[in-house]
């Protein structure tokens, strides 16, 4: 009898094997980094905006605080964006002919607010707030990486759940004195291990359960 | 639908289900006010409000309580060094961008070409009752916009104390420093104390 099957058929079915585990591994990966790509978590992603404001020119180069136009970033939960007001503090007389600005004088005129295009996004179901961590000695540059240098503003951190964990099991690692909370340049010393936990015990940092319990974060 | 092709899809689905994950779901948009975030139920567009005319904020009345006529010479808090520390921070957020970390007018907005304030060294200033900062600081000054929104009283006081203690810096008689300090103030430039510069501005 002649046989039903050509020899090279072995092969195909031991090759469909092997692709069917390499297929079944690819899919993981990608199940596994599409949720963690900068393409769901928008890390890294420059945003346009509609006016080109720049935290380079404005933090970098003219040294303004960032608490100067984030008023709220101390004391509440949001950081807040400036009204056209602030801005106009300084562009009512810098640059004030300037077109790249007109949008600017245009809403202060008719109290129209800007619209800027949101960076930052937390779902609704996690509660996030500002004045804790930046009482507590976490500064900006530890959550928003180095704004003064960014011409437009991106989100350098993934947001992700893991990455609020990986601090909160462990924040002794990013912990600095409250005046440097706003310091853009602030690098962690070598003996920083030890000053973490200094400044844990003196600003009464909970415990890691506490920190990681699910309604710390979602309630 | 054959058996083999009904196992063929829930196969199929038991694989492709984990990928859901990645989707946005309604909890992740809640239809609740953000702040800041436009919203459809206004008929201007915003979430957030602003105050109603004829309203009062809450906790606005308490700042009340520290407001002063123009011409006040009454400083209404208690004048500690914490309330000088508030007042050096707020100070370098707030007014040394143009003012100067030392109030003479030469700060780094005023450098790139704001109008230059004028230094709070000059005898009008040094001889303005404490009610003029506190206007200036609420309702502004010529070129100067208002501070209110951002600077709340408590924190407008701690500023006016420390300008007072710029003033005095520039100005304090001899008999005021200590032995020590004007020991090394006679010895020269090189060991003259550290801490009577103010901190450089804001960063
Ligand atoms: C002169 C005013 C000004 C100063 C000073 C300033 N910012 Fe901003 N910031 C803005 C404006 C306006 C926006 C909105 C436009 C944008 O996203 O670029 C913004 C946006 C942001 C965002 C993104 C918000 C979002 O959409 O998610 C972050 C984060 C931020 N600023 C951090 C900082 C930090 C940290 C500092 C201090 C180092 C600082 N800013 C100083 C005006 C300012
Ligand atoms: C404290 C003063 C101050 C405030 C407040 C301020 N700016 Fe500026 N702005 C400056 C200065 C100074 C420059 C020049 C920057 C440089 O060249 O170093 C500038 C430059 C700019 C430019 C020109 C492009 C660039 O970056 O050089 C834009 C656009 C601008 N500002 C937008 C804004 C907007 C929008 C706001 C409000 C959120 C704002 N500014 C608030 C001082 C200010
Ligand atoms: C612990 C990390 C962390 C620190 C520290 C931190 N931020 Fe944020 N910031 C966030 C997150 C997360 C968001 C997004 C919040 C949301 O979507 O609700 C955000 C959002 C913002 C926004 C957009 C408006 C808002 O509040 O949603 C601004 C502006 C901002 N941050 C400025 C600052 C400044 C200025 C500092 C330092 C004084 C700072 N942040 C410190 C994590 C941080
Ligand atoms: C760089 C370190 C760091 C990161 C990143 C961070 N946190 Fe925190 N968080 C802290 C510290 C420190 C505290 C203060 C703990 C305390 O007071 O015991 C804190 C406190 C909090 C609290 C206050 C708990 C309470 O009961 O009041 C909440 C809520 C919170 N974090 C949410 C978040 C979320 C959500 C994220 C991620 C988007 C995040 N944090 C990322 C360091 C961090
Ligand atoms: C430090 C803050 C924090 C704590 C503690 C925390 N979460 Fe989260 N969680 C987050 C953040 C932030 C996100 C949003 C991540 C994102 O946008 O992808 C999130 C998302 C989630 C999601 C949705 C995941 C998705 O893909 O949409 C679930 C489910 C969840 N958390 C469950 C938990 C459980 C269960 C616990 C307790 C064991 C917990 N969380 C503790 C911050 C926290
Ligand atoms: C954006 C730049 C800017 C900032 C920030 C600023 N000022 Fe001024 N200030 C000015 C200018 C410009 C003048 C001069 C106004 C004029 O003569 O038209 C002035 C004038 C003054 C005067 C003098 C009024 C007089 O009689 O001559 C006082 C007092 C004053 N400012 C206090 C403050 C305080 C306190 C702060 C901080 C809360 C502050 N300023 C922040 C720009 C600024």
């Amino acid at each position: 009898m002649a046989q039903i099957f050509h020899r090279s058929t072995n092969f195909i079915a031991r090759f469909s094997l092997f692709a069917a585990i390499l297929a079944a591994g690819l899919a993981g990966l990608v199940i596994y980094a599409t949720p963690r790509s900068p393409y769901k978590t928008n890390q890294n992603v420059v945003r346009e905006q509609p006016i080109q404001f720049s935290h380079k020119h404005h933090v970098g180069d003219d040294g303004i605080d960032c608490r100067y136009c984030h008023t709220g970033v101390e004391t509440s939960a949001f950081a807040g964006i400036p009204p056209t007001k602030t801005c106009m503090n300084c562009h009512s007389v810098l640059f004030k002919d300037a077109a790249y600005l007109e949008p600017v004088r245009e809403s202060y005129r008719s109290g129209k607010p800007l619209q800027w295009s949101r960076v930052h996004r937390l779902p609704d179901f996690v509660y996030f707030n500002h004045s804790i961590h930046v009482n507590k000695g976490v500064g900006c540059s530890s959550c928003h990486g180095p704004v003064n240098q960014m011409a437009l503003m991106w989100q350098s951190s993934t947001l992700l759940m893991s990455w609020c964990l990986d601090c909160h099991r462990n924040p002794g690692q990013v912990l600095r004195e409250k005046k440097d909370v706003v310091n853009m340049d602030w690098k962690a010393p070598a003996n920083q291990a030890e000053i973490g936990r200094a400044l844990a015990a003196q600003y009464k940092i909970r415990t890691t359960a506490e920190l990681t319990s699910c309604s710390t974060c979602h309630r | 639908m054959s058996s083999a092709l009904r196992n063929c899809a829930i196969f199929a689905a038991a694989v492709l289900l984990p990928l859901a994950g990645g989707c946005r779901q309604d909890m992740a948009d809640q239809p609740k006010n953000n702040p800041l975030t436009p919203s459809a139920f206004f008929s201007d567009g915003r979430g957030s409000r602003t105050p109603e005319e004829n309203t009062v904020e809450r906790g606005a009345l308490a700042e009340d309580e520290l407001a002063v006529p123009k011409d006040s010479t009454f400083f209404p808090l208690p004048i500690t060094q914490a309330l000088l520390e508030r007042g050096r921070e707020r100070y370098g957020i707030f007014c040394a961008p143009c003012h100067g970390a030392e109030g003479d007018g030469n700060g780094m907005i005023a450098v790139r070409g704001m109008k230059h304030p004028p230094s709070y060294q000059q005898e009008r200033l040094r001889q303005a009752p404490v009610g003029y900062f506190f206007d200036v600081i609420t309702h502004g000054f010529g070129a100067m916009y208002d501070y209110s929104a951002q600077v709340n009283a408590h924190d407008r006081w701690a500023i006016i104390a420390y300008i007072r203690a710029l003033q005095l810096s520039r100005n304090a008689p001899a008999g005021m420093l200590s032995p020590e300090t004007l020991r090394k103030l006679k010895a020269g430039p090189e060991s003259a104390p550290a801490e009577h510069t103010p901190e450089g501005g804001a960063h």
